[in-house]
């Protein structure tokens, strides 16, 4: 199983890390309190994927590498939701004056 | 195991493991400050395992873009937002946290688990190593054409909203469109981009 790889490193330590990663970010999304940490977790799991992506690239899809073109679009949506999620905490804080998580429940009943 | 071997494998350790503490540290840290900082350095110990997968173009734009651009507003966005508040306590916080750490935890154990179990169809094709970038770009320019221009109106689409969220209201003041006598020369008037009232 973990013999049978090209490198130093398998492919399966790439995808423990990215795994660790990813649980850490959801971990966070669920518990912040403070909103831009929300944020951070989000970007957290985005890196996540990108790991897995760019590791299933370069070893299984070595020599047409469609994971690294993908993670190139992948890193583009990041920043455009970055962009817009500050836009809309910063908005946020200014109608409510504060980032704490457990006030934003306009929406629930 | 020559010298290439074990120095690559020493780096991928020590990335893994600044990715690993930084991002337990971004999730656990009080000081929000500290956290978007360590965010960087785990951005940037993620550049460096792309380098590891022969894949500098995507490593130079994980840079730029990440902790260049991302970052930055995040620290932009913690600076505007700063304000020292007491966060009334919830009751049953601790149950929370410990049930969203075994579901996660429960996750992590079924990541683990499918990415040894599975058999990869390994070793793929042999890599193509500093390539890499002219065949993104080869890809980008044939088959890949429509979601490359799609993620151009996208980011215009992300500038134009971003704007219009975190932007004051302008306003003028009441009084000046009321005056019959200023009506006249209310387009000669500068109107400040931000007002005093605005500002309150």
């Amino acid at each position: 199983m973990l013999e049978n790889s090209i490198g130093p490193v398998p492919l399966q330590a790439y995808l423990m890390v990215a795994a660790f990663l990813f649980c850490t970010g959801v971990w966070g999304l669920i518990n912040s309190r403070n909103a831009v940490r929300v944020l951070m977790s989000i970007e957290l799991m985005l890196n996540a994927v990108n790991i897995n992506l760019m590791s299933f690239s370069s070893y299984i899809d070595g020599s047409i590498i469609r994971g690294q073109v993908f993670s190139i679009f992948v890193i583009t949506v990041a920043a455009a939701e970055a962009a817009v999620g500050l836009a809309i905490l910063l908005s946020l804080y200014r109608n409510r004056v504060t980032i704490d998580m457990e006030s934003f429940n306009l929406l629930k009943w | 195991m020559n010298i290439a071997y074990s120095t690559e494998l020493i780096c991928f350790l020590i990335l893994s493991a600044v990715i690993i503490s930084g991002s337990l540290a971004v999730v656990l840290l009080e000081n929000i400050v500290y956290s978007a900082f360590l965010l960087g350095g785990v951005f940037m110990a993620v550049a460096g395992l792309y380098l590891l997968l022969n894949a500098s173009f995507v490593a130079a734009a994980q840079i730029l873009v990440y902790v260049g651009a991302v970052n930055v507003l995040i620290l932009f966005a913690i600076m505007l937002v700063n304000k020292k508040e007491k966060l009334k306590p919830i009751e049953g916080l601790r149950t929370r946290k410990l049930i969203s750490g075994g579901v996660c935890g429960g996750l992590l154990i079924l990541l683990l688990r499918v990415s040894i179990i599975t058999q990869w169809n390994l070793p793929g094709p042999s890599s193509i190593g500093e390539e890499a970038t002219e065949r993104i770009g080869e890809h980008l320019f044939t088959d890949y054409l429509l979601p490359f221009e799609l993620a151009s109106i996208l980011l215009l689409m992300a500038m134009i909203g971003a704007i219009v969220l975190a932007r004051r209201d302008v306003s003028i003041p009441r009084d000046d469109i009321n005056n019959n006598n200023n009506k006249k020369s209310l387009s000669d008037k500068k109107i400040p981009l931000l007002s005093e009232n605005s500002l309150k």
